[in-house]
């Protein structure tokens, strides 16, 4: 039966205390003052594409890795985009062959259990890569400004058992409206904590775990690991009214990095399938206007398995965000003077944008095809002062090569939403220099000659016409290097 | 090999406006302000001029396309007048355009004007502006100091010195070119400055601070050019000519190529290079009196001494510690205060360069009149280290 092949997640370096959040805004909530731990927060330029495309990263980190998938799903209730393929972006940055099938699936908190549930549903040939991320916003003083982060996961699956077998999968659709956001709303409207608790998930759970246990012909107590996005006490009552140990609850991960919503069920299925050994049962619950439940047991493939992070080491490859008004600007919540430079126009010229797309969404450079010098951008002449042979460069892929800072600034100038923006030179380790902004460094923490890696970030958002462009950008190397 | 215009172009004449934050001024003031001063210096009327050029980089900001604004502005009688653009080099150009035209002999009397209104867009530094569609793309969204600001870091790890030391050689810079400022009338910024101002200053784009960078001004220059024959027929005796005028566009290796390390402009390596055999110079730094370079920001300055051949490799923040470049030095730079505080309205600083040199050469410089100076270098560096458009020229004077 088919099966996961591999997974990878996102969680933003950024994390703001909850304590930082409830001395900013505690006077008007006092229940935020006993929150503990720490939520994600993106960065200016990270939203649920950008992290979905670093998740997906991590599952397949290689270029070759990529070149079976023929199905790219990307779910998220917070798609930059309400029309225009935000999978196709991804799959662009993930340099995927051009002849994929790439589609959004949104709409619900469950939108990535149920995209997973298609696709090992109708595996074919080739994989199929589901990615999900949301990047949810809350009102200030709001229980969810707290309790969410912004996170992402990838999985990707086929006919194959891989890691993970699909054993069993079943399906409640229920127009429970615990919690529910229009189109044009930046924030959710939150039903009561306790009905949605009792009426809606210790109700709906329950039941569809049953089915699908009974399906499968399985015992709840044997299932190993119950990855379910609630709360422990939450989780723990539904474990105990299905029939399965307390021990198999999966951490929540609400300390360390919040409810990420519609990615959080697979980041939480990355975690329990990293410590997972061979033969053990998963049982993987989406909640949201129904609910999804998926079965998989692990094959011996698991103990092999290594994503580019693992969800500790990402855990781990954090810094604090400090400024509570800096996250809210971040947000767009809280409207800061810029200045006259924040009055730049960035009016994107598609027809360019889509002439050099391999150039800017893949990060595609040249390298000479005859003294092999590589060059970003791509060019008609090769650079080489010994060389300058014209005609066609052959592509080469950059965005999955390190570099090296060969020279920077910190320019406290120029327009940047989160001041200083730092940019500079990189040499590749391919040869190459670009002339490129930089991404995730703190004042003071570039080096010339640290090593770098690029991220597929915002470059530029113009509120004119209501579009964003994307670049590649060097961000620190740290994450590679945590991957412990 | 071609001959060049070694000592076939006269200036006959030079203007500049009084640069700064001139509020009161749109550019045709400006403009008008340097063609008076010019006009009356060459002794010729505006209907002797046969053909003209106009220098000015942000079009969009004050005098929109084309060559228009100058010869509406003058009146001009009815003559080629065209518009160049090579950003901060963009006066040279127009002085080079003109230079040409007399040196070709396809006119005898030529103008070169250059202009910026850079005070009208409501805020500090220069304007922003697109960079174009592709490189809007994925070109940082930069600022003059952070491009150049490259130059700092790059220099330091090149050299293994430490950013503290580069900073208080940089510091030295701006401090020089204050001093000089002050005894420059037209100058934007006369204000005596200590290193310790400098090093104190509010960071702009490290290791730039506030006042490692050039001013930013409204500013005109222009000058008259000719023959030799024309100029001793109009009754000169000893005029100023052009020994060389060099330009090199970079081709892209700064912006593509591993090898640069980013610590030097090898676009003014070549334009020196060239300019230095065109003038028959050897050893620029036994020959050139005086010189006015780019020195937007203070590591522009430090940087371009090894790129003019000034300094050996490496030695450029010890030279400038060691005075070799005040007024008082070996090799002046900046007497009138430089990009720094003379000011910078990018279309006019490469002729406003030209205006020092032709003032020095001519022993008009006032209280800050070098002793019989003999060859006088400018030099511009327009765009930023990763791109850019480098002129050396030279100028000297010489019995007709």
């Amino acid at each position: 039966m088919s099966g996961i092949q591999s997974f990878g997640v996102c969680i933003p370096r950024l994390r703001m205390l909850r304590k930082t959040i409830a001395a900013a805004v505690g006077w008007v909530n006092s229940s935020l003052e006993s929150a503990h731990g720490e939520r994600s927060i993106c960065n200016w330029d990270e939203d649920s594409l950008t992290m979905a495309v670093e998740a997906a990263r991590s599952a397949l980190p290689s270029y070759s890795s990529r070149e079976s998938v023929r199905t790219v799903m990307l779910a998220s209730t917070t798609l930059p985009f309400a029309d225009r393929s935000n999978a196709t972006v991804l799959a662009s940055a993930l340099s995927l062959r051009e002849s994929i099938l790439a589609m959004d699936v949104t709409g619900a908190q469950r939108s990535a259990t149920s995209a997973l549930s298609q696709a090992l549903a109708s595996t074919g040939d080739g994989h199929t890569l589901i990615a999900a991320a949301d990047r949810r916003l809350a009102r200030p003083g709001s229980d969810q400004e707290s309790s969410y982060g912004h996170g992402g996961a990838a999985v990707v699956v086929s006919a194959e058992p891989g890691v993970a077998e699909l054993i069993a999968r079943h399906h409640r659709a229920a127009d429970f409206v615990d919690h529910h956001r229009l189109t044009d709303s930046p924030f959710d409207y939150t039903l009561e904590e306790r009905w949605v608790r009792e009426a809606g998930w210790q109700s709906l759970v329950p039941e569809t775990l049953h089915a699908l246990l009974a399906e499968a012909k399985v015992e709840a107590k044997d299932i190993t690991h119950l990855v379910i996005d609630a709360a422990p006490t939450l989780g723990r009552k539904i474990a105990s009214l299905v029939g399965i140990g307390e021990a198999a609850i999966i951490d929540n991960l609400a300390a360390q990095c919040g409810q990420t919503g519609a990615g959080h069920p697979l980041i939480l299925l990355a975690s329990a399938l990293e410590r997972a050994k061979a033969g053990e049962l998963v049982l993987l619950v989406g909640f949201g206007q129904g609910v999804d439940a998926l079965l998989f047991r692990t094959t011996s493939k698991i103990g092999s398995h290594h994503a580019a992070r693992s969800v500790a080491a990402t855990l781990a490859d954090r810094r604090e965000e400090t400024e509570y008004t800096r996250f809210l600007s971040h947000c767009g919540v809280l409207l800061v003077e810029f200045g006259m430079r924040a009055e730049r126009d960035s009016r994107t010229a598609q027809t360019v944008a889509w002439r050099r797309h391999e150039d800017v969404y893949t990060f595609t450079g040249g390298r000479c095809t005859h003294c092999g010098t590589v060059q970003f951008p791509r060019a008609r002449v090769c650079v080489a002062p010994s060389c300058r042979q014209m005609g066609e460069q052959e592509p080469i892929a950059l965005a999955e090569e390190t570099a090296r800072i060969k020279t920077f600034t910190e320019d406290w100038l120029a327009f940047s939403p989160r001041p200083p923006l730092v940019y500079g030179n990189v040499t590749f380790g391919s040869g190459g220099n670009a002339f490129i902004e930089f991404a995730d460094f703190a004042p003071g923490e570039a080096k010339v000659n640290d090593e770098v890696r690029f991220v597929f970030r915002l470059k530029d958002v113009d509120r004119t016409r209501g579009f964003r462009r994307y670049f590649w950008k060097a961000a620190p190397v740290r994450s590679a290097a945590v991957r412990s | 090999m071609a001959s060049g215009i070694r000592d076939k172009v006269v200036i006959l004449g030079m203007g500049c406006a009084r640069f700064g934050e001139r509020w009161d001024c749109g550019a045709d003031d400006l403009m008008l302000e340097a063609f008076r001063e010019a006009t009356l210096d060459a002794g010729i009327k505006r209907d002797q001029l046969e053909a003209a050029w106009l220098g000015v980089f942000y079009d969009e900001q004050s005098v929109s396309k084309s060559a228009l604004s100058l010869a509406m502005t003058l009146r001009l009688p009815q003559i080629p007048v065209s518009r160049v653009e090579n950003l901060c080099a963009t006066g040279t150009e127009a002085l080079r355009s003109a230079a040409y035209a007399v040196a070709s002999g396809a006119c005898d009397i030529a103008l070169a004007m250059g202009v910026e209104k850079l005070k009208d867009t409501g805020f500090s530094g220069l304007p922003e502006r697109t960079k174009g569609t592709f490189e809007d793309l994925w070109q940082p969204g930069f600022t003059p100091p952070g491009a150049f600001a490259q130059l700092g870091a790059a220099y330091a790890a090149r050299h293994g010195i430490a950013i503290d030391e580069l900073r208080r050689a940089m510091a030295h810079v701006s401090v020089k070119s204050h001093a000089n400022a002050l005894h420059a009338p037209k100058a934007h910024l006369r204000k005596a400055i200590t290193p310790e101002q400098v090093l104190s200053a509010p960071m702009i784009a490290w290791p730039l601070g506030m006042l490692d960078c050039c001013g930013v001004s409204d500013g005109a220059a222009c000058a008259i050019v000719t023959t030799p024959e024309m100029a001793k027929s109009l009754g000169r005796r000893d005029a100023v000519t052009i020994k060389a005028m060099q330009l090199v566009a970079s081709n892209g290796y700064e912006l593509s190529h591993a090898d640069w390390d980013g610590a030097y402009t090898p676009t003014t390596r070549q334009a020196a290079a060239r300019a230095y055999a065109e003038a028959g110079v050897k050893d620029p730094v036994r020959e050139v009196s005086i010189m006015e370079v780019h020195d937007c920001f203070s590591v522009t300055e430090l940087v371009l001494m090894e790129d003019l051949g000034f300094s050996a490799e490496g030695r450029a923040p010890f030279d400038i510690l060691d005075g070799r470049f005040d007024r008082d030095g070996r090799n002046p730079c900046q007497t009138d205060g430089g990009l720094k505080c003379f000011g910078h309205p990018v279309g006019a600083s490469g002729l406003r360069m030209v205006y020092e040199v032709y003032n020095q050469l001519l022993g008009r410089a006032g209280d800050r009149q070098l002793p019989s100076p003999g060859l006088g270098l400018t030099h511009n560096l327009g765009g930023i280290p990763n791109r850019n458009i480098s002129s050396v020229s030279l100028f000297g004077l010489k019995a007709l």
